[in-house]
């Protein structure tokens, strides 16, 4: 019996992607398909920010401005140079280049001091990148952003929606690659206890740096992908509300397991989206922080370790039965 | 004989209070050298000036002929220094296998890689199994450190030094907490370092009778100062020992 239980959940990943390749043979709704490639998108952002927060116990207040650095890489080079494929590559690499520069720059200059020095100073770079999107005009027209073209290729919808998902499995793997190994472990001693990480010989901040140059790239990629999805950027992927995304998708999800994620990166969407439907019935639901608050509230108190991380647990309890009154795990 | 490490009036002040106080110390290699003195004394102290957790405010260590004294504490680890913590300090959320494994992988020099063949991680394993049977707690492998009982706790914390396979092992009262009954086999494990020859061992103990017949050497600290060093035999003679440290603070310890 309980083999056959964890021989369904070992499957239970495998029918939910081949059920999402299949979707597009069932309905092929332009918006559906933009929704589902959105949070394809926003899952594998929401892994990068576990990187920092889940593996490493790194706070970060800016994330976003890695995931803008890859969208406005995308508009720009697409609006002002071309739209081929290769250009397509050379933005990419550029959104990548630049991201893993600032991220580098950052962690350099904080993650040797206490924490919260790194939490301010993303925060702050991504001021001074909101800024810049804003301010300077003549690349970014400002506030209101520019739509731009994208390679022919990708302009399907049905295209794209697989394109995104090969997208999130690809790094699903190799950031659980990642994760587990022997670099990814001596994270996971870190956020534990940096002090006897570095008693057992590891230079604790060169990790740091590390992880927080790979979770920039990888954020500046999705941030790329974000804007080839809405082929049109603004400074709101630079905003405090893309770093508030990441965040409330990882810890609904469930930190340090990455495939919270795409858990969290799927609700966020999907509470986002009946929201704005919602706002046509009555004006409260534009305040969507709110709402997401609430959810917040809901989830924290339901599953204390986020909806990947109380299931983890709980599929242990079951292995080793220990009965789940003895909850020594969970605050309460 | 050659010393593996030596200290040249190291001296620490915390606002004023000097906890450590010009101690000039020599270790020689292979040797089994124990330090001891009431609480307080300024033991564990003197082992955070050594492993590099603080900075001395004045004075020099030498390791194996090198200046070390403003080297980082991970850089002194590779240097094949180890230590292990009076107060239990091992990864809470981590199994108790992967603590060891940890110092496994820290001492074959395995430190950024990204992708690592499965058969070297499984020898890391076996090798931390290895470690974990030598103080009685493979039977705890797959347990959350955290979920430990004290005692255990203690014996992780001996399994993940003698893991790093340092040269010199600084254990900081390793015995404390554990209970009575496994004393002896902890003890054990410490002679059997001892007896491979191969390893300098600077052990701090509270209660000097634990480990009389095991050191070479003692060295007694008392209010932050060196204050004798010898043969057991000797420090138990020394009459300055027996006033400042035996008389009255040892019964009230133990
Ligand atoms: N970080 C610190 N800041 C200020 N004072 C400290 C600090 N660490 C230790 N001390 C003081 O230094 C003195 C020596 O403490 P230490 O822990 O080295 O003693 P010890 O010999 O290890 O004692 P015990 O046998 O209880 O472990 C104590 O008076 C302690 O209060
Ligand atoms: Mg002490």
């Amino acid at each position: 019996m309980r083999m056959i239980s964890r021989y369904t959940i070992g499957l239970l990943p495998i029918v939910i992607i081949m059920l999402l390749a299949a979707y597009p043979f069932m309905n092929d709704s332009r918006s559906t398909l933009i929704l589902l490639s959105k949070i394809f998108i926003f899952a594998v952002f929401a892994m990068s920010y576990d990187l920092l927060l889940g593996y490493t116990g790194i706070v970060s207040f800016g994330h976003a401005m890695f995931f803008g650095i890859g969208a406005y890489a995308i508009g720009i080079v697409m609006y002002k140079i071309g739209d081929s494929m290769g250009m397509l590559l050379l933005a990419l690499l550029i959104g990548v280049v630049l991201a893993a520069i600032v991220s580098y720059i950052v962690g350099i200059l904080t993650l040797r001091l206490q924490s919260h020095f790194y939490a301010m100073l993303t925060l702050a770079f991504a001021g001074l990148f909101t800024v810049l999107a804003e301010k300077w005009r003549s690349i970014t027209k400002g506030n209101d952003g520019f739509p731009f073209p994208i390679p022919d290729f990708f302009r399907d919808r049905t295209t794209f929606y697989y394109f995104a998902l090969v997208f999130m499995i690809l790094f699903f793997l190799l950031l659980r690659r990642f994760t587990k190994s022997p670099l990814g472990r001596v994270l996971q001693a870190i956020r534990e206890n940096e002090q006897r990480t570095a008693s057992l010989g590891y230079q604790v901040v060169h990790y740091k740096v590390i992880v927080s140059v790979v979770a920039g790239v990888v954020a500046a990629l999705c941030g790329g992908m974000y804007g080839m999805t809405l082929r049109f950027v603004n400074t709101s992927v630079f905003s405090m509300n893309t770093t508030l995304d990441a965040l409330l998708m990882t810890i609904i999800g469930g930190i340090g397991t990455l495939y919270g994620g795409v858990i969290g990166a799927a609700l966020i969407e999907l509470a986002h989206e009946l929201l704005t439907s919602l706002a046509k019935v009555h004006p409260i639901f534009e305040r969507w922080i709110i709402f997401f608050g609430l959810l917040y509230i809901l989830v924290v108190m339901v599953f204390p370790l986020g909806i990947a991380g109380t299931f983890k647990l709980w599929l242990k309890r079951k292995k080793t039965s220990i009965p789940l009154g003895k909850r020594d795990d969970v605050p309460w | 004989m050659e010393s593996i490490l030596k200290t040249r009036e190291l001296t620490i002040d915390f606002g004023g209070q000097a906890a450590v106080s010009g101690v000039s110390l020599e270790v020689p290699k292979h040797q089994f050298q124990s330090i001891i003195g009431p609480n307080g004394a300024g033991k564990t102290t003197l082992f955070n000036l050594l492993s590099g957790q603080l900075q001395p405010t004045h004075g020099t260590i030498l390791f194996k002929e090198t200046d070390i004294t403003h080297l980082s504490p991970p850089l002194r680890t590779r240097m094949g220094m180890g230590r292990s913590f009076q107060i239990t300090n091992v990864f809470p959320n981590l199994t108790v296998l992967e603590n060891v494994r940890l110092a496994v992988q820290s001492s074959a020099g395995v430190r950024f890689n990204f992708f690592s063949a499965l058969s070297r991680f499984k020898q890391f394993e076996e090798e931390a199994v290895h470690y974990l049977k030598s103080v009685m707690l493979d039977g705890k492998r797959d347990s959350l450190a955290k979920h430990l009982a004290h005692g255990e706790k203690r014996k992780l914390e001996i399994a993940m030094l003698l893991a790093l396979k340092p040269e010199l092992l600084l254990l900081d009262e390793p015995t404390a907490g554990i209970s009575i009954e496994e004393v002896p086999a902890i003890l054990d494990v410490l002679r059997g370092i001892k007896e491979q020859g191969d390893k300098t061992i600077l052990l701090i103990e509270h209660k000097m009778d634990m480990v009389l017949d095991l050191s070479d050497s003692v060295t007694v600290l008392f209010n932050g100062k060196l204050l004798a060093s010898g043969s057991p035999q000797d420090i138990m003679n020394n009459e300055l020992v027996q006033s400042a440290y035996l008389g009255g603070l040892y019964d009230d310890a133990s």
